[in-house]
């Protein structure tokens, strides 16, 4: 006999009595009492990690986050310390940052802007996180960074080399470690003068979006400069992975270089094809007909195999660098997972340590007192020599590496080898010439 | 009331305490315990609930009135936020003005494509449909970079014009911060947070006022679907043939519908560009179009809340689900003895994380295959049993005194 039986006096006391009982605890706060978006407890403070997981970028995002797993463990204490012990600043001590115990959280940036932005949000709104670092796209840096800005975070760049990230996309929230397009040409161009002559012609694959285009224009500004022609530029879709139709029309085109302008998957499959076209083994215009790839990484380079034997590229680092940062960090990285980092997983961990250091030196989680000790700090010990960060547009200033495919590898991950260490000097340019404003840094509520 | 009836009214109730207790009943697990990883309850997946409940109410006026199935509508949700996106650029920062921009020129889209492949039916149709979005989608990344943004997408600068006055949300400066999306002044991202007891309650502008723009939505869907043109739509549905031969021309009641229905989801674009401003191109792919079907079918086709049903439950399992990882599972199993757990682990992982599309996939095979009707059949059913048995019982007492009604 389990009949409901609801009078109304009966629903009016216990709707009285469900409101009283809720309206006792309540209390309003608006977000951020603290003065700042998303301010840490006093016992732990969570990071948010947005790496593509899936899509063509998928192994350098699997890379970047093993590093950050390895850079929060160094920054609470745990495991050999890596790169604290070389960093030039010492303000990190492995008790996590200023005392609270570093925790993190994850996302699936999917190499789409608009699952990054929802995946970055659900970080900072629902994990509280005070910052938010990864990726392995200039599309995605650019969506997640102004993100960021809104909300009121620090980003810390992951892998992203457009000059748009820290030019014309530039935000005050934003920081960049990573190289971009404009020190890739520079650094390139006096060694493919060297090797390969001043009258040569260029035919450019570049992937389709904000990355492909910057490096695009970066490489032919400085190739041209020196008195190479570009024959043709043609755009490739960032999902494409079969090139075959694209690197058809390269050799009757006139062209004795390829140039590509392409990542992570996109190159393995676009070198790949240029390779069973047989390009490398052909002439043109009384030359041997070159390749290069403007942006290198170890992880292309093994998905490529055989084929990026003499390739010439640049790179953010490589983890045969000889210095003590660049030793430390390739040992703790390769004891815990055995095999030695990427480039992304190198900038990634070194935007983790450098956030880490910031807070501590300015004392603070707030943004602004983060950006203002981010801005024009210089620091030695993390892989790339003396490097600046400069103030004007968050970007990174340090020596470049250009690298080409070892002709005989010792082991299967000594797969590039250094050609020349282009100094800083070399590379910097005026912070205006890619426009784009800064804005002022945003604490959020 | 409404000019509804009294069935209708109720159920625009029910809706209307859904979204508005949105905050507390997707909250249910307190701050910090280790079930909080499915509370739901914040501003972006709540805004994105509301959405694409939008967007699929007006699907479901397309497809489960005239059972016309279009594989094209992500291409209005693409436009929408595009021509949303532009009014906060070039007019200004209200949200007012993007929201009616975008609606207005979804329409205009829908009414070219709608003409154009309205002119086929059943397979052909859905066929034609998918086409011409994904012509869009192609557009939208590679030829019409200028005006989309390509790959890279769309977003607000600090320089953009803004012409209209400031008190609409008009100016522009080169310094300080770029102007967040606002509703005269009060910004989609300003929150209160309420904490009772352990449990923390997010109450947030931008979802506001997508509630409201989605309870208006609601509310015509269903005049819509109780009015003479609605009684028309279903009427092709059962027999368009027979219809032509009394002498009726059907095709611009189909036109009318297809534009009702895309700019529902013109709207859910606009939207979405005013609660996050940034518009990609991926937002019209074909997934993106097939996404809203399955929203549709999973809540069920042809009912009134069905369609949002299945738009919240689709867009939990991306958002929850997928962030799930590995050492979440371990520390769920760490109970068990290491053996155990490695098991148990690699049992679940692969439905969780980056698997959650597995996970929905078995899900919709399930309501298909037993609950054909969808999220609603479901509920129906369970309405029933209790009814069943309450009724019994009250049968059982039929004896000694009358059962209350």
């Amino acid at each position: 006999m389990s009949k409901l039986n609801i009078t109304r006096r009966g629903a009016l006391k216990a709707g009285a009595a469900a409101g009283g009982a809720l309206a006792l605890p309540t209390y309003l706060r608006a977000d951020g009492h603290a003065g700042f978006t998303n301010a840490p407890g006093d016992s732990s403070v969570t990071l948010g990690f947005n790496v593509p997981q899936t899509g063509p970028y998928a192994d350098e995002g699997a890379d970047e986050l093993r590093a950050f797993e390895l850079a929060v463990e160094h920054l609470n204490g745990e495991g050999d310390g890596g790169m604290l012990s070389t960093f030039s600043s010492k303000a990190l001590d492995g008790a996590g940052i200023l005392g609270r115990k570093v925790e993190y959280v994850t996302g699936d940036t999917q190499t789409k802007p608009d699952a990054a932005r929802a995946s970055a949000r659900s970080m900072i709104e629902k994990d509280g996180a005070i910052m938010v670092s990864g990726g392995s796209s200039s599309g995605v840096a650019v969506a997640v960074q102004a993100l960021c800005q809104e909300a009121g975070i620090i980003f810390m760049a992951g892998l992203t080399h457009s000059n748009d990230t820290t030019g014309k996309d530039k935000k005050a929230n934003g920081f960049r470690h990573f190289f971009n397009s404009y020190m890739s040409g520079a650094a390139l161009a006096p060694i493919l003068a060297n090797n390969y002559g001043t009258d040569r012609k260029a035919y450019h694959l570049t992937a389709d979006y904000n990355w492909g285009y910057t490096t695009e224009e970066a490489v032919r500004t400085s190739t041209e400069a020196m008195g190479w022609e570009t024959v043709a530029a043609v755009k490739t879709p960032l999902a494409q992975t079969d090139f075959s139709s694209y690197v058809a029309p390269v050799l009757n085109s006139g062209a004795d270089v390829l140039v590509l302008n392409h990542y992570g998957g996109n190159m393995v499959n676009s070198l790949t094809s240029a390779v069973q076209f047989g390009l490398r083994a052909a002439e043109a215009n009384g030359k041997n007909f070159e390749i290069i790839v403007p942006l290198y990484s170890r992880l292309m380079a093994k998905g490529a195999g055989e084929n990026v034997k003499g390739i010439f590229g640049s790179t953010n680092w490589h983890w045969s660098l000889p210095d003590a940062g660049s030793m430390a960090f390739t040992r703790s990285f390769g004891t815990k997972y055995g095999f030695p980092p990427s480039q992304a997983a190198h900038t990634c961990y070194v935007q983790t340590l450098l956030y880490a250091d910031a807070v501590t030196r300015a004392g603070s989680f707030n943004p602004c007192a983060v950006a203002e000790a981010l801005e024009d700090f210089e620091f030695d010990g993390l892989g790339n020599g003396k490097t600046l960060y400069r103030g004007e547009d968050h970007q990174c200033f340090k020596d470049v590496l250009v690298v080409k495919g070892k002709e005989n590898p010792d082991n299967e991950f000594d797969l590039l080898e250094i050609v020349e260490v282009t100094p800083a000097a070399q590379v910097t340019y005026d912070a205006s010439i890619f426009g784009g404003e800064l804005g002022t840094c945003n604490p959020g509520a | 009331m409404l000019g509804l009836e009294k069935k209708d009214f109720n159920l625009l109730l029910i809706v209307a305490a859904l979204v508005v207790l949105a905050p507390v009943l997707l909250n249910p697990f307190p701050e910090g315990s280790a079930m909080a990883q499915f509370n739901a309850g914040y501003p972006d997946l709540m805004q994105r609930f509301v959405i694409f409940g939008i967007f699929a109410i007006g699907f479901n006026i397309l497809f489960g009135l005239t059972g016309y199935l279009s594989f094209g509508h992500a291409a209005f949700l693409g436009v929408g936020s595009y021509a949303g996106m532009w009014m906060l650029k070039l007019l200004s920062i209200n949200v007012i003005p993007a929201i009616i921009f975008s609606m207005l020129i979804a329409g205009l889209v829908s009414l070219a494509i709608g003409y154009i492949s309205l002119r086929r039916s059943g397979i052909y149709f859905s066929i034609l449909t998918l086409a011409f979005a994904q012509m869009a989608f192609s557009l939208a990344a590679s030829v019409l970079t200028p005006i989309t943004g390509g790959e890279t997408g769309l977003q607000t600068n600090l320089n953009d014009p803004r012409i209209l006055p400031g008190f609409l949300g008009g100016g522009s400066s080169a310094d300080g911060n770029i102007p967040k999306p606002s509703l005269f002044g009060i910004e989609m991202t300003a929150t209160y947070e309420i904490s009772v007891g352990n449990w923390l309650w997010t109450l947030n502008w931008g979802y506001a006022i997508c509630a409201v723009v989605m309870l208006i939505a609601f509310y015509i869907s269903i005049r819509i679907f109780r009015s003479p043109f609605g009684l028309m739509l279903r009427a092709i549905k059962s027999n368009q043939h027979r219809l032509s031969y009394t002498g009726l021309n059907t095709r611009p009641y189909m036109l009318a519908c297809f534009v009702i229905s895309g700019m529902y989801a013109g709207l859910a674009g606009g939207l979405m560009a005013a609660m996050d401003p940034q518009v990609g191109a991926e937002r019209m792919q074909w997934t993106a179009s097939g996404e809203v079907v399955l929203m549709t079918i999973l809540g069920g086709v042809g009912t009134l809340i069905g369609p949002v049903l299945g738009a919240g439950l689709i867009k939990y399992f991306e958002n929850i689900f997928s962030k799930i990882n590995k050492a979440t599972l371990e520390m769920w199993f760490s109970f068990a003895p290491d053996w155990l757990e490695g098991i148990l682990v690699s049992i679940v992982y692969p439905f969780i994380g980056k698997g959650w599309h597995l996970t929905l996939g078995l899900m919709f095979m399930a309501v298909i295959i037993f609950l054909p009707g969808g999220l609603v059949e479901g509920g129906k059913r369970i309405g029933d049993w209790v009814r069943g048995k309450r009724g019994k019982a009250a049968n059982d007492g039929a004896e000694v005194k009358t059962p209350a009604e």
